[in-house]
């Protein structure tokens, strides 16, 4: 079995991925990215939709775009880069401390073994599917999630249906309807359990309103009618909560595409042992991105789902340049723990070090106009960022600067907590 | 006449009403700041948007390749463009960037590749 060492060994080459090596090979490293599809980029090569890119580059770009500029890059510099070859298994050297061992599978190189002082995960998310939403009635073909829909319309020309309704409003789904329209089929309706949609509004705007696809919000897919292919779901309205049968309706439809929000993708990372939050599914990493195990940091969407790509290049140039002061063993720091406070999903990372700047993402669990986000240690309070608008499905993301906290740095063991108020 | 709009221009979402006077005078009403109101007058009198598709390409890798407008163009050229587009077959190699359509409809508005291929 072939074997190559090196510095650090990235895993996934998508937007994450490419940014975190760059950063890392920037140093002087030997740094190598391990990417399973034919070419770098990620999710990014089917977003061919636009609206990537106006933090990172000033201008709006698409997805294949944003991709080819960072993968030219890559391309530049001397990362090495294994194409069409899966990281099979992580795990600790049994040789060397603080190495780790990637074994590796590829179509073209066969089977291979990477060892590495560093390793970082940017393996992306994947969407979760009819299993994780439970729809009662028969299990006909035609029914897929919508980013499958998107890569097959995309990249591969292949139009999946054309009678088509979208359960769930995330962004993927709302894209897929103008796409699907554009593409010549007909979208029905977007169904959506929560009683306001979960994309963004400038979503709802151009791909539902101008093709007048009706969103039904508050009302679910009560059952799904075929034998072989689908043939028609039956909608039911919620009215407090409850199915209201006698106002449930039928809509005929070949395909069915599943928008119902993504998940990391953590099954290597959980094998290696890395320890996850039970509520993101994403690693527990430190201030400085890194997980429990030593040497292994994450970035991107395995570490919680982004809607942004410019906040993932972002994150992962700081896990880069984390992983640049841990290879040179310069990343000290005490670590601090910061919780998700009122009205907050969740905050990664979940510490804080008082040595630099740092910065946070969260999710709000409210819609609210007029919004505050606060930062306190106890009663003093660090900071507060006014929002002129917060909704959960708008990342948030906020710095702290090493000045601001001063206030409590000779206090042991204190806490951060964020909230929105 | 009386159309509703939610703005777009911020992720705020202002319901806007555009109330369109017998003189066709335009006045709008609920943005909370000047841009709604020129967001609501665009959307009524010439609303506008960039297209992204894709074109046969017929690559083993890559059947279709991506494509975007230079600039936004108006709602009305949108179904005839998608036509055009969907009846070309491209050649490889073809670079990022590369026109694809030139000047369609004399819109001043080209179709660009947004992939590299081949
Ligand atoms: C449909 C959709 C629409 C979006 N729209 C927008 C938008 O309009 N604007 C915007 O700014 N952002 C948008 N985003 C968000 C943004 O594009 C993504 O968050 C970002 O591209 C994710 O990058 P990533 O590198 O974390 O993950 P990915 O791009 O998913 O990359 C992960 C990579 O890892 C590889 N991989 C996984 N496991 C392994 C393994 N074991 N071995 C080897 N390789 C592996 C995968 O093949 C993949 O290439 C959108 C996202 C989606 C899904
Ligand atoms: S009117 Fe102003 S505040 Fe309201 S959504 Fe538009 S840009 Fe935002």
């Amino acid at each position: 079995m072939k074997e190559y060492i090196f510095d650090c060994v990235v895993i996934g080459g998508g937007a994450a991925g490419m940014a975190a090596a760059l950063e890392v090979e920037k140093s002087g490293f030997d740094t190598a990215i391990v990417e399973r599809e034919e070419h770098l980029g990620g999710i990014l090569l089917q977003c061919i939709h636009n609206g990537f890119g106006l933090h990172e580059f000033k201008e709006e770009l698409t997805g294949p775009e944003y991709a080819e500029r960072f993968a030219e890059r890559v391309q530049a510099s001397s990362v090495k880069v294994f194409l069409e070859s899966t990281v099979m298994e992580l795990s600790e050297s049994g040789e060397a401390a603080g190495m780790h061992e990637l074994h590796c599978y590829s179509s073209v190189y066969g089977v291979f073994l990477l060892k590495a002082r560093s390793v970082i995960l940017s393996m992306g998310c994947r969407e979760r599917n009819r299993g994780n939403i439970g729809i009662p009635g028969s299990r006909p073909s035609g029914i897929m999630t919508a980013g499958l829909a998107q890569r097959l319309v995309n990249i591969d020309g292949y139009i999946p249906g054309e009678q088509i309704v979208i359960i769930g409003s995330g962004d993927i789904g709302l894209i897929m309807a103008r796409r699907m329209t554009w593409a010549g089929c007909k979208v029905h309706a977007v169904i959506e359990i929560q009683p306001y949609p979960s994309g963004i509004t400038r979503n709802i705007v151009q791909c539902l309103e101008d093709f007048d696809i009706p969103l039904y919000l508050s009302h679910v897919v009560s059952e799904i009618r075929g034998k072989d292919r689908i043939e028609s779901i039956r909608v039911t309205p919620l009215k407090n909560g409850i199915q209201d049968e006698e106002n449930s309706f039928e809509i005929k439809c070949d395909t069915l595409l599943l928008s119902v929000g993504l998940v990391p993708e953590n099954e290597l990372s959980r094998k290696a042992g890395i320890e996850l939050s039970p509520q993101i599914n994403g690693p527990l990493v430190d201030s400085f991105l890194m997980t429990n195990k030593k040497g292994i940091f994450a970035c991107g969407n395995v570490l919680h789902v982004h809607d942004l790509v410019d906040y993932v290049s972002r994150e992962s140039r700081s896990a880069g340049s984390n992983v640049v002061k841990y290879l040179n063993s310069t990343l000290t720091g005490v670590q601090n723990k910061v919780k998700a406070g009122a009205n907050v999903r969740y905050v990664v990372p979940q510490k804080f070090n008082f040595q630099g700047d740092n910065q946070f993402y969260m999710r709000s669990m409210i819609v609210k106009n007029g919004a505050k986000v606060e930062v306190r240690a106890g009663n003093i309070i660090i900071k507060t960022v006014n929002h002129n608008h917060v909704q959960p499905s708008e990342m948030i993301s906020i710095s702290i600067k090493k000045e601001e906290l001063e206030k409590i740095s000779g206090i042991p063991d204190q806490q951060l907590e964020i909230s929105i108020i | 006449m009386e159309k509703e709009y939610i703005c777009i221009a911020c992720p705020i979402g202002c319901h806007l009403k555009l109330h369109v006077g017998a003189d066709k005078s335009l006045e709008v009403s609920g943005n909370k700041c000047k841009r709604g109101e020129v967001y609501a007058i665009t959307e009524f009198s010439e609303p506008t948007r960039v297209v992204t598709a894709t074109c046969r390409l017929g690559l083993e890798n890559l059947e279709r390749l991506p494509v975007k407008t230079t600039k936004p163009i108006l709602k009305d050229h949108i179904n005839p463009l998608l036509k055009e587009i969907y009846s070309l077959k491209l050649e490889a190699p073809i670079r990022r960037g590369q026109t694809i359509i030139k000047n369609f409809m004399n819109t001043g508005v080209d179709v660009v590749a947004t992939r590299s291929a081949g």
